[in-house]
């Protein structure tokens, strides 16, 4: 049992992904491959939603960084929300909030991008 | 394998929790769930409870990913000892070392407008703790110890 789930919602072009549990070095290669779909099937309008994620270390954070700089080539972008703020602090403390959009709430992210 | 064993020193007295693992990411969750768990019992709080199990979690992927390249037979030995005064983590490995004195704190925002993927491990470790000292025998032992002050 690896204590990480991923869920995912379809609304138009926008991909929404909820992160459940622990996004560590062994759980990282389950987000990898998500975001590596949607890339292969073009959506390239991804949210992140944190709001059930417990946890997370610099290999969780390290996918975002991989998958990044295609998704935006291809105009879309990964717009992060609903994080905690144990959460928020490890992605601040690596300079994160300058790179990524972070938001309250997924609606406001959904808003960005319509 | 967990033992529990005593002592003293000047700080008072010292207790220590050793769990000896193969170096599988599948056990990241465990060494979490057993650091964290004796820092709540030291009376840390929730937010340096977290930076704690963070720090650790950085420290045993290092070697793992790096050390042991992936490969999840290989020992690895967390060892926590406490005394009143310090909570220090001992996290070692018979892999691959590496030159600590290399290691350099890396520009942040060059390091992100690059789009680096991974290496983050040893800057979160020294942001999150008190003190962080590597000691090297590639091959031999690799040690990386942490330590956060426990509140007086």
């Amino acid at each position: 049992m690896s204590g990480f789930e991923i869920a995912l919602l379809e609304n138009k072009e926008i991909v929404t992904l909820h992160l459940k549990g622990f996004l560590d070095a062994h759980t990282a290669p389950d987000l990898e491959t998500e975001l590596q779909k949607c890339i292969s099937n073009k959506r390239y309008k991804v949210i992140v939603n944190f709001q059930e994620l417990g946890y997370i270390s610099s290999a969780g954070l390290g996918v975002f960084m991989g998958f990044i700089e295609e998704i935006r080539k291809n105009g879309g972008d990964i717009k992060l929300t609903n994080m905690s703020s144990k959460i928020f602090r490890v992605f601040d403390l690596l300079g994160f909030p300058a790179l990524y959009e972070i938001f309250k709430t997924e609606e406001e992210a959904v808003q960005k991008f319509t | 394998m967990l033992k529990k064993q005593g002592g003293e020193n000047l700080a008072g007295k010292i207790k220590r929790y050793q769990l000896k693992l193969p170096s599988s990411t599948n056990h990241l969750e465990l060494i979490r769930e057993f650091v964290t768990n004796i820092a709540r019992g030291v009376g840390f709080d929730d937010e340096k409870i977290s930076q704690i199990e963070l720090a650790v979690d950085e420290a045993c992927t290092n070697v793992v990913k790096h050390a042991y390249k992936g490969d999840d037979k290989q020992p690895l030995d967390v060892l926590v000892q406490t005394d009143s005064k310090k909570f220090k983590i001992i996290i070692s490995d018979k892999g691959k070392g590496f030159s600590p004195n290399k290691i350099k704190t890396p520009d942040m925002k060059k390091y992100l407008s690059e789009m680096r993927v991974g290496g983050l491990g040893i800057y979160l470790m020294q942001t999150l703790m008190d003190e962080v000292d590597f000691k090297m025998e590639p091959g031999k032992k690799n040690r990386v110890q942490l330590v956060k002050y426990i509140p007086q």
